[in-house]
């Protein structure tokens, strides 16, 4: 019998009511040596597979059903037990649990259900022999409404029935018996069993079963007690041992004094069994030893690993709100004409040190130990303080909130609805479908706002008070069918990207895209062929695509060397890329001879296509303006009145008086261009492509961007890049569509750009084939461009990892985000008078002084058109106000999701589902903040230094038109 | 405008609630193992069936639009048979849609195709009854400032409450509570019929308690 612990030979009987019990679990796998026989849930079908000598399954999917599992039971329990042919038999019963769900503990229901398990054990109890011990567990307790999961005490506390037909307990069981962890049931299940106790096991056996019966001597029993605790001590004193040796979070002081008391008590123990003779109370003493060994260690592992600090929980949430907050707040500021930008960085910098050094002194002085998170946190709070501060400032003086709030109603009520899905375990793991829908619905309801405000059927720029006044003729430009279209070729390639979609543990039912394996996994050529003639397509197309999308605005005219590099560089890596799949994919088909250069290619490509893409990048930036300058006719042309001038510009005053010379100059040379017919003679300064010099870089970068990080990919994911450009396109166009940009006043970007730009990069990081979960991590991508390893490094390896993982949110945050202002631009030049006029010579002029470096945003002016030059030259505000503004908003939107994340895993903190979903979700989002906000900034100062070379271009200008 | 008016408009929408409740009942009668969730697609066809009805014997009858002036036969006819084309092609188009929001495309075809059938019920059928089969008439009813009528106003109201219901109802669907309606088109059928409902319910209110403001051109 199970009670005699002494006779090996113990058969164990466990009836459970209730869900799975995991610590029981470590029992069932360490019998391998036993005959398990199992019945019940089929959930341990999947955990154990193949660890029961017989096993009787049934389908526990369906919460209503309360009887199918228990019959089922019941109905090979007895014959079971009867045929003698087990050493552990376990029955997982599950209608009381259904039942608790489904009615609640007060439903008759309910009481047929446990007269029904009364039953059963009573059946059990008369059939039990000598030698079995029955054991009835459930692993969870319910709440009033029959619900479980959370970390109540009705929830996290259940009933324990241990029975046996030989006498358990020396005397008669307590009244009020002790409540015993959950963990005690491991380390005497298995004492009693005869087997070894599991390593990582923490529990305490219950002394009572290891009395040996009624009719033992009191000392042996208590003998025998000493002798189960001491098994356990030991086991517990060598995990406590390996596990500190592993890791340094347990309490040293703590540690010490568990090893001095485990070494004292085994110690006696040892002296005890050499003289049997001592008195009870020696014994007595050991016992209580190893008691509060057992204790200690439980309690300094469990304060070690369930430790949830809610002070910087909340403190660290309350951060994250008030940082939010603030950039929303910081958005609106930065439209206000008074707003100065210089400020921006420097307070906040200064502050945030000053907070930092005044908190390390106080730390010092007070000689505490400095905790880096928290030095993080103050300087945090220290550098908003200057703005709470403003806040509070223009709050208590006239300013209403609402106003701050401009978010519109349905964008809002979408981000709230996203929000709120980062609170539920269900939607985070179906995000990858949810994202989709919310992003179809963004877009058509962008779609049907434009219809709905009438501006699809108007003509946009009629609505806009114009300087020169002949040149609309055409038709409207944007019909409902134009916007319609966008948005379904929009939908659809929403809707064709998530067929790369990896499955996420939780859905066994769900089936991943076999189009996310590498190629080189493929059998049957013909099929690994076409799949790599589609990629190469793919890469072919992107390739086009880019060329004849610069070619439309005419930057491919220039001769300057990122042009070139975008003529030349980009077949290249195309080529080096597309060479470096066929080798890839390939590779065992190789023959022997060529094995070795095949592994070298291997080596090489990868490394020569991110130094291609490295080598356009810093070409970009040395020369960014993609402008070509027909000089040399430049000269002839004197009547527009240039004040004569003497040397080159040396003062802010010269350029000021200058520049709008060049200005109204360049203008009517454009005027006069469009009045006469083109086959007159040439032009006096005609600068092409100026009109995209923005975009163009931007667009350059993505590109070039692209190819290493698709290199990281599995081949066909290059599909997915070619969709998310057209993607993006598209939604530039859609959102273009819709803003009105001539004003005069300040741009803005829409929050409803903003948003789906955002829920198009998280759609982009699913249908790349990742899931925020650690077992999905794509770890083949360190291994691109290193076949044999890394060595010892590691950064690299995390490098390329995280590059692959968090590709979308690069791309689109980094190069993406200034397109969404640039854009409208771009379409509005596009738009009427595209086909009357050579397409890209729309001049575009904007100029700043160079003299000071650090002013960078001084002056800046942003414009399509030469007409409408004037009036936007009056606002060179409004370019940087745009770009800070963008970025806010883009970061906030970010922002309030990693707040959402934080949240949930912080308040979800005893949720069964908090280390497989919400954490890991709440770290992938924090990392992708934080590789977004890099991005973002990257682009963003890609911008500035376009900026400052257009600006050094037209001094340049200016210079020559002295002469 | 008259209370007269939104007191037709009352009656007329309690038909129609009337029809979506008897679609439940009805069959029940001489079916044997009837219900919404297990029959489901057969409540489908009824539903549309009562709703298509009640709707053509409500705005036909007594014409609240009263616009054709010419009545040759021939013309009834192609009028008639480009009411069909239109509900068609609204239903093709819907399935299209729901398709490309992520609706299985081989799987569950025919579930999918019912629910554009339900929902072009609950949208188009009603514009084909007031407004004709005439897309700039659409356009303009379903733009800012389009109503010219309460009958217009209230159709606005109950399709765009339909097609919110619509939408809503797929929320639930990855939950795991495990019930028998958190599957594909169940729950958008039911959140489309909802959002039906409380359109008829809420637009003659809605339209009483802004009777001051509304003022309508050719009304």
């Amino acid at each position: 019998m199970g009670i005699a612990w002494k006779g090996e030979t113990t058969r164990l009987l466990n009836c459970q009511l209730g869900n799975l019990v995991p610590l029981l679990l470590s029992v069932g796998l360490c019998v391998s040596g036993r005959q398990v026989v199992f019945m019940g849930d089929d959930t341990w079908k999947d955990l154990f597979p193949g660890a029961f000598s017989k096993a009787f399954f049934f389908s526990s999917f369906n919460v209503k059903d309360l009887h199918t599992v228990d019959n089922g039971i019941l109905e090979h329990l007895y014959p079971t037990m009867d045929s003698g042919e087990w050493d552990v038999l376990i029955a997982h019963f599950l209608g009381v649990d259904h039942c608790g769900h489904k009615h609640g503990p007060h439903h008759p229901e309910m009481a047929k259900k446990l007269t029904q398990m009364d039953q059963v054990i009573q059946g059990l109890v008369e059939r039990l022999e000598n030698d079995t011990l029955l054991v009835v567990a459930g692993d969870h307790g319910m709440t009033v409404n029959g619900d479980h999961g959370g970390d109540s005490e009705l929830e996290v506390s259940a009933a324990l029935f241990l029975y046996s037909p030989t006498p358990l307990f020396p005397s008669a069981p307590p009244e009020e018996p002790e409540a015993i962890p959950q963990v005690s049931l491991v380390p005497t299940l298995a004492l009693l069993l005869g087997l070894p106790i599991p390593f990582g096991n923490i529990g305490e056996v219950m002394t009572e079963l290891f009395s040996g019966g009624e009719d033992s001597q009191p000392d042996s029993s208590a003998l025998a007690q000493a002798s189960a605790l001491h098994i356990n001590a030991q086991q517990v004193s060598r995990f406590l041992h390996t596990y500190s040796a592993a890791t340094q979070d347990l309490q040293v002081k703590e540690l010490h004094r568990l090893q001095n008391l485990f070494s004292k008590a085994s110690a006696d123990y040892q002296r005890l069994l050499q003289s049997p003779n001592e008195a009870e109370a020696t014994l007595q003493t050991v016992i209580t030893e190893l008691q509060q060994f057992l204790r200690g260690a439980r309690a300094i592992c469990i304060e070690s690993w369930a430790r949830f600090s809610l002070v910087r929980m909340a403190g660290g949430a309350a951060l994250l709100a008030a940082t939010c907050f603030l950039c929303l707040l910081a958005s609106q500021w930065a439209t206000s004409p008074a707003f100065s930008f210089r400020p921006l960085l420097l307070m906040p910098v200064a502050w945030a040190l000053a907070g930092a050094t005044l908190y390390a002194g106080l730390l010092t002085t007070t000689s505490l130990k400095l905790d880096l998170v928290v030095l993080g946190a103050v300087a945090a709070v220290a550098s908003l303080l200057p703005f709470l501060w403003k806040a509070w400032g223009s709050c208590r003086s006239k300013k209403p909130l609402p106003t701050l709030i401009s978010i519109p109603g349905p964008v809002l009520l979408l981000l709230l609805i996203r929000l709120a899905t980062f609170f539920s375990d269900s939607f985070v793991v179906a995000e990858a479908r949810a994202t989709p829908f919310l992003l179809g619905s963004l877009i058509l309801l962008l779609v049907v706002q434009r219809h709905w405000e009438g501006q699809l059927l108007v003509p946009k720029l009629l609505t806009i008070p114009r300087l020169g006044s002949s040149t609309l003729t055409g038709p409207p430009r944007h019909s409902g069918g134009y916007a319609l279209r966008l948005g379904i070729g929009l939908l659809l390639c929403t809707r064709l990207a998530g067929l790369f979609h990896r499955c996420p543990e939780e859905t066994p039912a769900c089936h991943s895209s076999p189009w996310l394996s590498p190629l080189a996994s493929m059998v049957g050529g013909r099929a690994k062929n076409l799949w790599y003639g589609a990629c190469v397509g793919a890469l072919v197309a992107l390739l086009v695509a880019v060329r004849l999308w610069l070619r439309h605005y005419g930057n491919l005219k220039s001769p300057e060397p990122p042009v070139l590099f975008v003529r030349w560089g980009l077949p290249l890596m195309a080529l080096g890329t597309a060479a470096y799949w066929a080798l890839v994919s390939g590779a065992d088909e190789a023959p022997p001879r060529l094995r070795a250069l095949v592994a070298g290619a291997s080596l090489v490509l990868p490394r020569a296509v991110v130094g291609l893409a490295a080598a356009g990048l810093m070409l970009l930036l040395w020369k960014p303006v993609t402008v070509l300058v027909k000089a040399g006719t430049g000269t002839p042309r004197t009547r527009t009145v240039l004040t004569p001038f003497s040397g080159p510009p040396t003062s802010q005053a010269d350029l000021d008086y200058v520049v709008p010379q060049i200005y109204r100059h360049m203008q009517e040379e454009f005027r006069g261009r469009l009045e006469r017919t083109k086959s007159q003679g040439p032009l006096t300064v005609a600068a092409y492509q100026l009109g995209s010099v923005y975009s163009a870089a931007m667009v350059t970068a993505l590109t070039v961007l692209a190819f290493p990080l698709l290199l990281l990919h599995a081949e066909r994911i290059s599909l997915v890049f070619l969709l998310l450009f057209l993607q993006s396109f598209l939604l530039l166009h859609l959102l273009a569509a819709g803003i009105p940009i001539t004003t005069p006043g300040p741009f803005a970007v829409p929050w409803q750009a903003v948003s789906a730009w955002a829920l198009m990069a998280t759609q982009t990081f699913y249908s790349t084939g990742h899931q925020p979960v650690f077992p999905a991590i794509h770890w083949h991508a360190a291994f691109v461009g290193f076949p044999e390893g890394h060595g010892s490094s590691t950064w690299l390896p995390a490098l390329l990892v995280g590059a692959n993982t968090f590709a979308s949110h690069l791309l689109f945050a980094a190069v993406g985000c200034p397109l969404l202002l640039l854009w409208p631009f771009l379409c509005e030049s596009q738009g009427p008078r595209k086909r009357r006029q050579p397409p890209g010579s729309e001049a575009k002029g904007r100029v700043r002084p160079e003299e000071e470096e650090e002013e960078e945003e001084e002056e800046e002016e942003e414009e399509e058109e030469p007409l409408m030059e004037m009036r936007l030259r009056g606002a060179p505000h409004h370019f940087n106000a745009a770009l800070l503004q963008l970025g806010l908003k883009y970061l906030f939107v970010f922002g309030i999701q990693i707040l959402a994340c934080a949240l949930a895993a912080s308040i979800l903190r005893r949720h069964l589902m908090v280390w497989k979903v919400f954490a890991p979700k709440f770290i992938f989002e924090a990392i992708g903040f934080i590789v977004s906000s890099v991005g973002l900034l990257l682009g963003i100062a890609l911008v500035m230094r376009v900026d400052g070379a257009v600006s050094s271009w037209f001094k340049k200008l200016v210079l020559a038109q002295q002469r | 405008m008259k209370d007269t008016d939104i007191k037709t408009l009352l009656y007329a929408h309690f038909l129609c609630i009337f029809s979506v409740i008897l679609s439940v009942l009805i069959p029940s009668f001489f079916m044997e193992d009837f219900s919404i969730l297990d029959t489901h697609l057969t409540w489908l066809c009824f539903c549309s069936l009562f709703v298509t009805s009640i709707n053509l014997v409500l705005y036909l009858v007594p014409k609240p639009n009263a616009s054709s002036k010419r009545s040759s036969l021939s013309h009834k006819v192609t009028r008639f048979l480009k009411c069909c084309v239109y509900f068609f092609v609204s239903c093709f188009f819907f399935h299209v849609i729901f398709v490309l929001y992520g609706a299985p495309l081989i799987e569950l075809v025919l579930e999918t195709f019912l629910f554009a059938v339900i929902l072009s019920t609950f949208t188009t059928v009603p514009c084909l009854c007031l407004l004709g089969p005439n897309l700039k008439a659409w356009l303009r009813v379903f733009s800012k400032n389009g109503v010219t009528s309460i009958w217009e106003n209230s159709l606005q109201i109950t399709t765009i409450s339909s097609f919110v219901g619509a939408w809503l109802g797929a929320f639930p669907i990855p939950l795991d509570w495990e019930r028998p309606w958190q599957v594909w088109p169940i729950s958008c059928t039911l959140g489309a019929t909802f959002g039906y409902v409380a359109g008829l319910v809420i637009s003659p209110l809605w339209i009483y308690w802004n009777r001051k403001q509304l003022t309508y051109k050719n009304n």
